[in-house]
Parts: C-alpha cells; structure tokens; sequence
C-alpha cells in the first residue's frame, strides 16, 4: 500500500506524516509512506487543501491533520 | 459607575478583566466551534465548484463571502490558488477569496465584539469583505493573467469527489479545531483583555475622547506601511490595536493597521511568489495595501 502525504511542509503536515507512519507501524502491513511537496503534483490529485492524505492514489483526506487512530481507521476501511 | 480613586479603580479592571476572561473565552469557544462546524460544509473544493460557474463580478463578492467560511492555512494557499486557476475562475475571483480568507477572522471577530462592542466587530467584517471585493475586482480589471507563473496553467487535475463527513466527523473536527485554535491564542487574548480591563478601569473618559482624534493625514498610510511586513495571527494584533487605541489613535488608521498585518504579509509574500511572477505579486500587495488604505481614511471620516 502506498500512503502518501501531500503538503508544501509545515508543521502540520509533519504531525500528519508522523501519525501515519505510527499507523502503518502498528497495523503491521507492509506500506510505504512518502510526501509529496511539489504544489504542480500535488494540485493535479485535485488537492486543494493541506495537509493531505492519499491510501494508493486515492485523496482520502484533505485539510485536517488525522490522528493515528483516524489514519489506522482509513486504511482498515478501505481494505 | 467609575470613580477615579486608586483603590476603585483597580477593583473596577480587575473585576473587567475576570469577568472578561471568562465571557470571552466561552464566547470564543462556541462561537469558534459552530464556525468550524459550518466550515465543514464549505471545503475548498465545493468552494471551487461553485465559483465556476459564477459570472465575472459577482464571483468577487460570492468569493469574499466564501473567503470568510472556507478554512485556510497559509500552507494551502499554493495548491489553493493552483486548483482555482485550473478550475478556470477569474484571476480576481481567486484573489478576492485569497484577501477575505486570512484578514476576516473568527478569533479577531470574537474579541473585537467582546472589547469593543458588536458595531466595531460588524465594521470589521464589512471593511474586509469590501477590500477583499474591491481588490480582486481591481486586479482582475488589469488583465494580469500572464504573470502567473506558467506551470499553474499547465496543471490539469480531476475533481476530487467530495469527502463523505458524517456528523460525528464534524463534531470531531470541530471540536479539535476549537483546541488547535485555543491553544494558539490564548495568551494573546489574556494579554488583549488585561489591556482592554487597564483602559476600562484607569481612563474611560480619556479614552473616548481619544476615540474621536483623527490624527495627521499620513497616519493611515504609515500604519499600512508599518503593518504589511508584520505578520500576526488576527487575534495577537488585538492588543496591539488597543494600545494604540488608547494612545489615540483613530478608529479607521487602527482597522487599517489590523488588516495590513493580517491579510499581508512577508511570509505569505514568499508563498505566493511559488505561483505568481514578481509584477503580479506586487500588484497584488499593491492594490490590497491602497484598498486597506482607503478603507481606513473612509472610517476615520465617518466616526471619527
């Protein structure tokens, strides 16, 4: 699964990056967790919010900052 | 009701101060939590969807008026304007929602209402959404789009569908924006209310005497000056502004100031210049800077 955490690099979007490592960390599955800063890339997932979130390409959430648990919930809703 | 004896005096501010504490921050915090609730209906993405469909001058107001429900980050403002452009809404649409969202502010709002009264705190909403209009329909009159930076133009993105947020998520996302917010300001507010109880208790009189001096013509021009490099969230400005206030300076310079350091500033400047070339982005300070300008020597006029 690739998570992806879309954002030009604020505080809020590290908070996000780290609750969703912590996420994939506890739920054990084999994930890959990247960020996305460039605007252009992050404009074209239709993103108009950040911090941003993205399970496999598909923007999840925008604009808030998930906690663990909200993110654990994403990923387990979706499989 | 205030007598000027030391000993009254103080009772009288300390009495405002924590009857004001307490008033405020329940204020703030209701207030602050059915604004994110209704912010949760208003997600920069349907925001956009509407406003493309909107003819020229009234997606100015229409984007004002949204400016002010739409949650915005700073952050956002890049792929913000980027999804508005691609969308194809006007550039002065766009830059009409970029001047409300920031400058008209629930915090400042609440505590304006609290220390000064409701009619300072709906001048405050209607100076702001009237340069937020006035300054997009301006800059969208001088046919700027080329100095956006190229790449925006080239951006093509899906829409997004709309994230399903069920009730409980609202309440949620209310509730830890109230925090987020709370525990940013706070001490702005203690320290704006402390300075609001000091004027309350020490020198009303004065103070309304002062309320009406209108001060040299340059005083609106300076404090604009002096506002647009600083930067402050809209709440930490309060106390500044009633310092000033106090001191004398006029109702209309000091809205101008409050809204030169929030709607513009040196940070934002450089987030900005990612998608706008160096002409737009000076225009675009420009023509904020002279609407904020004109609002606050329209005030000064008309109260003071």
């Amino acid at each position: 699964m690739k998570v992806q955490i879309l954002g030009g690099g604020c505080a809020k979007c590290r908070t996000l990056e780290a609750n969703a490592k912590a996420a994939v960390v506890e739920l054990g599955i084999d994930a890959e967790v990247e960020e996305i800063k460039d605007f252009a890339a992050i404009a074209a997932m239709g993103v108009m919010s950040t911090p941003a979130l993205a399970l496999d390409g598909e923007v999840k959430s925008s604009g808030r900052v998930l906690t663990k648990d909200q993110v654990k919930a994403l990923i387990q809703g979706g499989e | 009701m205030m007598k000027l004896e030391r000993g009254s005096a103080l009772a009288s501010a300390l009495d405002f101060f924590i009857y004001d504490t307490v008033k405020i921050f329940a204020l703030l915090a209701t207030i602050v939590f059915l604004i994110a609730l209704v912010r949760s209906f208003f997600p920069p993405e349907r925001t956009k969807r509407a406003l493309e469909k909107v003819p020229a001058f009234l997606g100015n107001v229409l984007a004002a008026l949204l400016g002010i429900v739409t949650p915005f980050c700073s952050c956002s403002a890049v792929p913000l304007f980027i999804g508005f452009v691609e969308a194809g809404i006007p550039l002065g649409v766009t830059f009409s929602f970029l001047v409300s969202s920031p400058m008209v502010n629930e915090v400042a709002l609440v505590m304006l209402w609290g220390l000064f009264g409701w009619k300072i705190a709906l001048l405050y909403i209607a100076s702001g959404l009237v340069v937020a209009m006035a300054s997009g329909a301006g800059i969208g009159a001088l046919r700027l789009e080329s100095y956006v930076e190229d790449y925006v133009y080239k951006v093509r993105s899906g829409d997004v569908a709309d994230i399903r947020m069920t009730a409980k998520d609202r309440l949620l996302y209310a509730r830890d924006y109230v925090g987020e917010i709370l525990g940013k300001v706070w001490p702005y507010v203690l320290v704006g209310i402390a300075i609001g109880g000091f004027m309350h208790g020490y020198a009303p009189a004065a103070f309304l005497a002062k309320y009406a001096g209108a001060g040299a013509w340059y005083a609106v021009p300076l404090a604009v000056a002096v506002g647009v490099p600083l930067y402050s969230n809209a709440a930490g400005v309060i106390p500044i502004v009633s310092v000033l206030m106090e001191k004398g300076m006029a109702m209309g310079t000091s809205l101008a100031f409050m809204m030169a350091v929030t709607a513009l500033s040196l940070p934002e400047a450089i987030i900005l210049r990612k998608v706008l070339k160096p002409r737009l982005l000076a225009t675009y300070f420009g023509v904020v800077a002279i609407g904020i300008m004109l609002t606050g020597y329209l005030f000064n006029a008309i109260i003071g």
